[in-house]
C-alpha cells in the first residue's frame, strides 16, 4: 500500500506529462463528473467519507472546509491550493509538483466544481523554480486539452487557474497570510472570524488547502471515500505523505497508509544513519514538540498516536535525530528560525520569538543562567495560544518539548558551559 | 491617487519588462493589479541584477497604480527581495534543522574558504553572494543550497567545488 | 439586542458589537493599544485580551462580536496573566525613557503599566533600536518607542486617505514609518500624535517644551475653518503649549486638522502687536491705550461724512467682535462694513442669499450619494468637511469638482480642470443637461452651452442620487463671475434635486451675516433699508476713513494691489489687528493691538449653522485688548448709545435675541449681468489661497510654514504655457496685472489648465498684484 495515490505515477518516465498521467486514467474523473454533472454536494459528501484531513499541518477534515462554502451565493468564489512548503522538515508537495502536477491540476478543478468557483491560484513558494515550471507547464498542457478555461469539455463549466509565486515567507502558509500575499500585501495572517470560507481571497468566499489534500482529490473520487478512509485509521484517512530527513540513510518522501508504526517508516528511510542510535524524532514538522527515540519507536504514524504522545503529526514531516545532537544546539536553531519568520504584527510572537531564540542562544554559547530554563517555558506559555496565528504556538512548542524531554542537557550546559554531547 | 503620477506608463521599464509584469497583471482581477507586485519586484531585480533600488519599487508603484510604501512593504516583507546590491551569483545556504545536523556548517565554512567573504557578503568581484537562508523544502537532500534559481542538493566540498567551476 | 455578562453584570449590547465597545459604553476598562474606535480592528497588540466562558483561550475584547448568554471576564486571573504577557512583552525592548519623553505622564503604555506591568524586567538581552527618520516639521519621531499597534498607519490609510506610513520589514526588524526619509503631507497628519499611545510620534513644535503635568486644559474652538473644530488648548501659565482636538461627534469627530493644531505657534511671533501705535510724520511711535483711543475717536469723527467710512472685518473675528464693529461703524452713519474681503463679484447684492450656510448638517455629508464641488480645493480649504466628504466617497458618492485646477484627492472622483470661464460654462452644462433654464443670467449663459457627455455623466449623478447636494467653495466665492457661478449652482441644485450649501470660507463667514457686518444685511441678517458699498467699491472708489478688524492689507484681499492704493490714498487707517507688516504699517495710522486665537471669549457660528462660544484661555499678549473690548470703548468715546457692554457673553446674548428666528437660507436671486468676467483674451491667473496663508496667524505658524502646503509664491503654469510664454522650470519671471508687478519664480505644474497661471494669494511677494483672478501677463526677467 505505498505510492497509492499521490504518487501512483511515480514510475513512470516522464509523470509529469499530461500524456503520462492520462495513460493512469488521469482526469477520467474530472471528465465524468462534468459530463454526469455530479451534483457537488455528492462529491463533498464523498470527501467527507474519505477522511480527509488537511495536509498542510492543522489536519482540519477537507470535506467540512468545503462545506462551510455558501455554494450558491452569487459572486466570485476562490479555490487556492497552499504549495508554500516551508515548515522546516517538509518537502513534499515539492514532489507532487514536479512529478504528478496534473493530478493536483485536476484536483483544483474537482474542488472548484464542487464549491462553484471559477478561478483558481496556487501559491508556490518563490524559491520552488523548478516545480513551479513543471506546474505552468501542465497548467499549459490542461488548458490546451480542455481542461481549462471557457465551457470544460463542453459542460458549461469553466474554470481557470494560475500559479502565484511566493517571496520568501514562512508565515505565508498560514492560509491567510497567503490570501494577503495573493493581493499584492505583506503576508500577516487576518484575524479570524471571518474565515475564508466567507471572506477569503479578495473578500470573496475561498477554500484553501495543501496541495497533498487537493492532489489526493481524484483518486478519492475514482476509488471513493470509504476505499480512501480504509487506508488509514480511525480519525486519520487515507495513505500520506511522509517527508523524512535528518540523521538517516536514505531520506525522502514516502507514502504510506496513516497509523504505519514509525519503525517501518524509519525502515524504509534507510534507518539511523551509520548506525547511530536514535536520540529523538520531530514527527510533524519543527514546530511540533521533539518525542525521545525510545518512546517513538513505539508510535505509529497517525494524528492520533502522535498527539497522543504530546506531539502532532502536522505536515508529516519527520526530522530523525542521533545521539551525537546536542538538543540545545537543535533548539537554538529552530528558535531562530521562528524569530526570522515572525510576521511581526502581534505582540506576543513579534517580541517574544526573539526573546527565546535569544536565552537558548545564550544557554548554547556558555552564558545561560540558572532561572533562564523556567524562564524559557513561562515566556513560551505567554506566546502560546495569545496569538493572531498559529505561528506562536509553533514557536513555542518546540521549547516547551525540548525542556520536557531535555531539560537535562540544558541545565548541564548552564552549570558546565559546555555541551553534554561534546563531553559525554 | 495616493501614488506616484506618472503621465506615461510606457516610459517606466522597457517593453520586455512590462510584457512580463502584464502577463501577471492578467491572472488577476482587474481591480487587483497590486496582486502583481510580487511578481513585478522578482521580475525588475532579475533584470537589475538582483537587487531593488528604491527608484525601482517607485516605479513598480506607479506601474501598478499603488502607494510606494506599500510596495516598499512586500519589498521588505519577503527575503528574496535584495534591497543591496548582491553578486551575480547568490549562493543561499539552507541551515535549518535537517541541513544543520547534515552538516551545512561544513557547507557555510567550505563557501566563505573558497570565496573569502563571510555570510552575507559579497566577493570584491560581484560574483558570488553568501546568503544564509531558512529551510529551502528540500531536507531529503540536506545539506542543499541555491543558486540562482536551481537547487543544490547532498552536498559536499567536492560538488560545492565542482558546482561554483561550472558558473560563469 | 442580546444580553451578556461581564464581570458578573448584566448588560444589554447590539448584536454583532465587539466586546470592547460595550464595554467602553459601559465605563469597564479594558487596556488596549491597536484599538481605536475610529479606525479599522486590527487585534495584534493582544493588550485587550480577556477571559471568555468556555473559550479556550483568552479573546482580544476588540476583535470579538458579542454573543447572546456571553460570559466575559476582564480582570479575572486568566484574562489578568493574559495582560501581563502581552505587557512583559510590549516592555522588552521599549526603551524605558520615560524621563525624557514627551509623552511621558500622558502616555497609554505608562498608563496600562501600572496596571499590568512588573517592576522588574527578566528580559536581560539587548534592546532593539530604530534609527529616526525625518518625517516633516510637525511630527517628531523616536521609533524605537514605537509598539507596532499601527493606529497611524491606519489612520493615513483609512481617515486621511493617504499611505504615507507603513510596516516595513518583518518580525521583531519591523518597523513603522515612510521608509524612506519623508514627509508625512496629509492635511489631518498631526492627528497621528494622539492616536499613538506612546511617545513614537509627538509634536515637533511641542518637543522638550513642557511636561504633561504642568499644563492645564482649557476648551477652545479653531478659527481656521468654518467648521469650527472644537479643541483643548493645553496652557502653561499664559502661554498656549500646544492645541489637541476635543471630541465632538457632531462637528469633528476626534480629529482636527494641522492648520488648527500648529497654528498656535503664529501666537509668538516676533512681529506680534502688544502695544497700541500711532503714526507721526511717518514714524512709529508706542503709545497708551487712552493716546491710541482718543486718536481714533477724534480722526473718525473729524472725517464727518458718515458714508466717507468704511470698515473692513476678518471672517475669523468673533460674532461679539462682528457685531461691535458694525454697530461702531453703523454709529458713525455708514453702511460701508464688510467681511467678504476675498470676494470680488458682488452683482449679485441682495440678491444673494441673507443666512447662506452648508445646507447640510456636518454629520449627513457623509450620507451623500453624489456631490459636485465647484471652485472647491476641499481638502485643503476645509480639512474636516473633505474627510466627511472622503467618506461618503470611500462609500460609493460619485464627486464631481469644477476646478481651475486639478486636485491631489485622496479618493475616487471625476474632476473637470478649465479655466475660470470653463468652470462658469461646465456649470451650465450641467444646469442644461439637467433640463434647467435658470432666469436672468443664469438663463443667458445656460441658453449658450452645450451639454457634453461630462456634464450629462454629473447631472444623472446629480439626478439619481437619493442625497445630492451642490456646494460653492472658496475658489468660487473668489471667481469673478461667481453672482453667475451662484446662480448656476442653484439652477443645478433645483433641476436635480440636490442640496445647494457654501462651505463658508472663514471661521465666522456665516456668523457675519448674522452680525449684521456686511453693507446690506443687519444684525439678524435682516435686510438693510440703506445699503452701504460693498468690499470691492469701497476700494475703487476709495474712502476717507478706514477701520480695520483683523484684515491685513496685501494679504486677506481679494485685490491686494487695489487694497493697498485705496488705504494709502484715505486720510486715516485705523487697525485693529493682532500683528503687524511693513504692508500694514505702510497704510496705517493708527494700530490698536488685539487678542488673537485664545485669548478673546466669543462665539463662531460654523458652516452647519452652530454656535459655539469660547472663552479666552489666555491673557493677551502685552497690551493687546480684546477687540470687542477695544470696539466698546470706540464706541463709549464716539458718544454712540448702547455700548456698555461689560462681558462679551452680553453682546452675543444681544445679538442672540435679534437672531431668533433667523433660519438659514441658501436660496439664491436673480443675478442680471451675465458679462463673463473671467473671459480674458491673455493668461488668467488662479490666485487661490492656500491653507497656511489664511489669516495672520496661519501666516506666522513657523513649523506649518516649513511644510509641502506653505510653498513660496511662484508662477505655476503648465509645459505647454511656459513654452508658449518662452519660460522654462525656475525661471524668474515678472508679472504684470493691472500695471502692477512681482517678480517670481516659474514652476511648471501640470495640474494647471492651459490658459491659466496660478499665482496663490496670500503669500509674501504677491502684496502688490491685483486681482486674485485676473488677467495676468508674464515675461522673462
Amino acid at each position: 500500500m505505498v505510492n497509492e495515490v499521490c504518487l501512483r505515477t511515480l514510475d513512470l518516465d516522464r509523470p509529469w506529462l499530461l500524456e503520462q498521467y492520462q495513460s493512469r486514467g488521469g482526469y477520467e474523473v474530472l471528465s465524468r463528473i462534468l459530463k454526469e454533472k455530479t451534483p457537488p454536494e455528492e462529491i463533498i459528501e464523498e470527501v467527507k467519507k474519505s477522511g480527509l484531513r488537511g495536509r498542510g499541518g492543522a489536519g482540519f477534515p477537507t470535506g467540512l472546509k468545503w462545506s462551510f462554502i455558501a455554494r450558491n451565493a452569487p459572486g466570485q468564489k476562490y479555490v487556492v491550493c497552499n504549495s508554500d512548503e516551508g515548515e522546516p522538515g517538509t518537502f513534499k508537495d515539492r514532489d507532487v509538483l514536479r512529478y504528478n502536477p496534473h493530478q493536483l491540476v485536476e484536483g483544483m478543478i474537482i474542488a472548484a466544481y464542487a464549491i462553484g468557483a471559477t478561478q483558481g491560484y496556487n501559491y508556490i513558494r518563490g524559491e520552488f523554480w523548478e516545480p513551479y515550471e513543471r506546474f505552468e507547464a501542465a497548467l499549459e498542457e490542461a488548458r490546451k486539452a480542455g481542461f481549462l478555461g471557457k465551457d470544460l469539455l463542453g459542460s458549461g463549466f469553466d474554470f481557470e487557474l494560475h500559479a502565484h509565486l511566493g517571496g520568501g515567507a514562512y508565515v505565508c502558509g498560514e492560509e491567510t497570510a497567503l490570501l494577503e500575499s495573493i493581493e499584492g500585501k505583506k503576508g500577516q495572517p487576518r484575524f479570524k472570524p471571518p474565515f475564508p470560507a466567507h471572506f477569503g481571497l479578495y473578500g470573496r468566499p475561498t477554500i484553501i488547502n495543501n496541495t497533498e489534500s487537493l492532489a489526493s482529490i481524484p483518486m478519492i473520487l475514482k476509488e471513493g471515500g470509504p476505499w480512501f478512509a480504509d487506508i488509514g485509521v480511525k480519525n486519520s484517512g487515507g495513505s500520506k505523505l511522509f517527508s523524512i530527513s535528518g540523521n538517516l540513510n536514505n531520506p525522502g518522501v514516502f507514502e504510506i497508509p496513516m497509523g504505519t508504526p514509525f519503525s517501518e517508516l524509519l525502515e524504509m528511510a534507510g534507518g539511523v544513519k551509520g548506525g547511530r542510535k536514535l536520540k529523538a524524532v520531530i514527527p510533524g514538522g519543527s514546530s511540533a514538540p521533539v518525542i525521545p527515540g525510545e518512546q517513538m519507536m513505539d508510535l505509529t504514524m497517525d494524528y492520533d498516536a502522535i498527539a497522543g504522545a504530546g506531539s502532532m503529526l502536522g505536515s508529516g514531516a519527520v526530522i530523525v535525530l542521533d545521539d551525537t545532537n546536542c538538543m540545545v544546539k537543535v533548539l537554538e536553531r529552530m528558535s531562530y528560525f521562528y524569530h526570522e519568520e515572525s510576521c511581526g504584527q502581534c505582540t506576543p510572537c513579534r517580541e517574544g520569538t526573539g526573546w527565546l531564540y535569544r536565552v537558548v542562544s545564550r544557554i548554547e554559547n556558555g552564558q545561560g543562567r540558572q532561572e533562564d530554563l523556567d524562564l524559557l517555558n513561562d515566556v513560551a506559555a505567554r506566546i502560546s495560544g495569545r496569538t493572531i496565528c498559529a505561528l506562536g504556538d509553533a514557536a513555542a512548542g518546540p521549547v516547551t518539548g525540548m525542556l520536557k524531554h531535555f531539560r537535562d542537557e540544558f541545565q548541564y550546559h548552564i552549570d558546565h558551559k559546555k555541551c553534554l554531547v561534546g563531553a559525554g | 491617487m495616493n501614488t506616484i503620477e506618472v503621465n506615461n506608463k510606457a516610459e517606466i521599464f522597457s517593453t520586455e519588462i512590462r510584457g512580463e509584469i502584464d502577463q501577471w497583471v492578467a491572472k488577476y482581477p482587474a481591480d487587483w493589479k497590486q496582486s502583481a507586485v510580487m511578481a513585478a519586484l522578482r521580475i525588475v531585480q532579475d533584470a537589475n541584477g538582483g537587487w531593488l533600488t528604491t527608484e525601482l519599487m517607485n516605479d513598480v508603484a506607479a506601474y501598478l497604480d499603488m502607494a510606494p510604501i506599500a510596495v516598499y512593504e512586500v519589498a521588505t516583507f519577503y527575503s528574496m527581495y535584495e534591497l543591496k546590491p548582491v553578486g551575480k551569483h547568490k549562493i543561499c545556504i539552507c541551515t535549518n534543522v535537517s541541513c544543520m545536523i547534515n552538516n551545512s556548517d561544513r557547507v557555510v565554512d567550505h563557501l566563505e574558504d573558497r570565496l573569502g567573504i563571510k555570510l552575507g557578503q559579497t566577493t570584491e568581484d560581484g560574483r558570488f553572494t553568501l546568503k544564509e537562508v531558512e529551510c529551502l523544502g528540500a531536507c531529503g537532500g540536506a545539506p542543499m543550497m541555491q543558486i540562482g534559481k536551481q537547487y543544490y542538493e547532498n552536498l559536499t566540498p567536492e560538488i560545492i567545488d565542482s558546482i561554483l567551476e561550472g558558473l560563469e | 439586542m442580546v444580553t451578556i455578562e461581564i464581570n458578573g453584570q448584566e448588560l444589554k449590547a447590539k448584536a454583532g458589537a465587539m466586546l470592547i465597545e460595550v464595554t467602553d459604553e459601559a465605563g469597564i476598562n479594558i487596556p488596549r493599544f491597536c484599538y481605536h474606535k475610529k479606525l479599522s480592528i486590527s487585534a495584534s497588540c493582544r493588550q485587550c485580551l480577556v477571559e471568555v466562558k468556555n473559550a479556550p483561550k483568552p479573546l482580544p475584547a476588540c476583535a470579538t462580536p458579542v454573543m447572546e448568554g456571553m460570559k466575559v471576564f476582564t480582570r479575572s486571573p486568566l484574562a489578568l496573566a493574559a495582560q501581563k504577557g502581552t505587557m512583559e512583552f510590549l516592555l522588552i525592548n521599549h526603551p524605558l525613557d520615560c524621563p525624557i519623553c514627551d509623552q511621558g505622564g500622558e502616555c497609554e503604555l505608562q498608563d496600562v503599566a501600572v496596571s499590568c506591568g512588573s517592576d522588574v524586567s527578566r528580559f536581560v538581552e539587548g534592546k532593539r533600536v530604530v534609527p529616526a527618520k525625518n518625517i516633516g516639521p510637525l511630527i517628531a519621531t523616536e521609533m524605537t518607542r514605537c509598539i507596532h499597534c499601527t493606529r497611524c498607519i491606519r489612520f493615513g490609510e483609512e481617515i486621511a486617505g493617504i499611505r504615507e506610513m507603513g510596516a516595513t520589514g518583518r518580525g521583531e526588524h519591523m518597523v513603522i514609518g515612510t521608509y524612506v526619509e519623508k514627509s508625512i503631507d496629509s492635511e489631518l497628519s498631526g492627528n497621528i500624535i494622539d492616536l499613538c499611545p506612546v511617545g513614537a510620534l509627538t509634536s515637533k513644535p511641542f518637543r522638550f517644551q513642557a511636561r504633561a503635568w504642568e499644563l492645564t486644559q482649557v476648551e477652545g474652538v479653531a478659527p481656521h475653518d468654518s467648521v469650527g473644530s472644537n479643541l483643548h488648548l493645553h496652557l502653561r501659565g499664559n502661554k498656549v503649549m500646544r492645541v489637541a482636538p476635543k471630541d465632538n461627534e457632531s462637528i469633528n469627530e476626534c480629529w482636527i486638522s494641522d492648520r488648527d493644531r500648529f497654528s498656535y505657534q503664529g501666537l509668538y511671533s516676533d512681529d506680534r502687536l502688544t502695544v497700541p501705535k500711532i503714526k507721526q510724520n511717518g514714524e512709529w511711535q508706542d503709545v497708551t491705550w487712552e493716546v491710541a483711543l482718543d486718536m481714533a475717536a477724534a480722526g473718525l469723527q473729524e472725517i464727518g461724512e458718515g458714508e466717507q467710512i468704511a470698515t473692513f472685518v476678518s471672517p475669523s473675528s468673533s460674532l461679539e467682535e462682528l457685531y461691535l464693529a458694525q454697530k461702531v461703524t453703523r454709529g458713525l452713519g455708514s453702511n460701508n462694513i464688510d467681511c467678504r474681503l476675498r470676494q470680488g463679484d458682488f452683482r449679485l447684492d441682495g440678491a444673494e442669499p441673507a443666512f447662506s450656510w452648508l445646507g447640510l448638517k456636518i454629520t449627513e455629508i457623509e450620507d451623500l450619494n453624489a456631490a459636485l464641488l465647484v471652485g472647491s480645493n476641499t481638502r485643503k480649504e476645509q480639512p474636516i468637511l473633505a474627510h466627511n466628504l472622503r467618506k461618503a466617497a470611500v462609500s460609493g458618492a460619485k464627486v464631481h469638482f469644477i476646478n481651475p485646477l486639478q486636485l491631489e484627492l485622496n479618493y475616487d472622483a471625476s474632476q473637470q480642470v478649465t479655466t475660470p470661464v470653463g468652470m462658469v460654462q461646465s456649470l451650465a452644462a450641467v444646469a442644461k443637461a439637467l433640463g434647467a433654464t435658470g432666469e436672468g443670467a443664469a438663463a443667458k449663459v445656460i441658453d449658450k452651452v452645450v451639454a457634453d457627455d461630462d456634464a450629462k455623466a454629473i447631472a444623472s449623478a446629480m439626478k439619481d442620487a437619493d442625497n445630492a447636494a451642490v456646494m460653492l467653495g472658496n475658489i468660487a466665492a473668489a471667481h469673478p463671475d461667481y453672482s453667475i457661478l451662484c446662480a448656476l449652482a442653484s439652477a443645478v441644485a433645483n433641476a436635480s434635486g440636490a442640496t445647494l450649501g457654501f462651505l463658508a470660507e472663514a471661521a465666522n463667514s456665516v456668523g457675519a451675516r448674522l452680525a449684521g457686518a456686511l453693507p446690506h444685511l443687519l444684525p439678524g441678517a435682516k435686510a438693510a433699508t440703506e445699503k452701504g458699498l460693498d468690499a470691492m467699491k469701497l476700494q475703487k472708489l476709495p474712502r476717507k476713513g478706514y477701520l480695520l478688524l483683523g484684515a491685513e492689507p496685501g494679504y486677506d484681499f481679494w485685490d491686494a494691489g487695489l487694497n493697498q492704493s485705496a488705504l494709502e490714498s484715505a486720510d486715516l487707517v485705523v487697525g485693529l489687528n493682532t500683528h503687524t507688516s511693513p504692508a500694514l504699517e505702510a497704510a496705517a495710522d493708527i494700530l490698536l493691538p488685539i487678542a488673537a486665537f485664545a485669548e478673546t471669549s466669543g462665539t463662531y457660528v460654523n458652516t452647519a449653522g452652530e454656535w459655539q462660544s469660547f472663552r479666552g484661555a489666555v491673557k493677551p499678549l502685552g497690551e493687546a485688548r480684546p477687540a470687542w473690548k477695544v470696539l466698546r470703548v470706540l464706541g463709549n468715546l464716539l458718544d454712540q448709545d448702547d455700548c456698555e457692554y461689560t462681558s462679551s457673553e452680553q453682546v452675543r446674548d444681544e445679538l442672540a435675541l435679534l437672531c431668533e428666528g433667523v433660519v438659514p437660507d441658501n436660496s439664491v436671486g436673480k443675478a442680471e449681468s451675465a458679462d463673463l468676467h473671467s473671459a480674458v483674451d491673455g493668461l488668467i491667473r488662479i490666485g487661490d489661497v492656500p491653507p497656511y496663508a489664511l489669516d495672520s496667524l496661519v501666516r506666522r505658524a513657523s513649523a506649518l510654514q516649513q511644510t509641502k502646503d506653505a510653498a513660496p509664491a511662484a508662477i505655476c503654469i503648465n509645459a505647454e504655457e511656459a513654452k508658449k510664454a518662452g519660460l522654462a522650470d525656475s525661471d524668474s519671471a515678472v508679472v504684470t496685472q493691472d500695471g502692477r508687478e512681482a517678480t517670481l519664480s516659474v514652476s511648471i505644474d501640470a495640474n494647471i489648465p492651459d490658459g491659466c497661471v496660478r499665482i496663490s494669494a496670500g503669500l509674501a511677494g504677491t502684496e502688490t498684484l491685483g486681482a486674485q483672478f485676473g488677467e495676468v501677463t508674464l515675461e522673462k526677467a
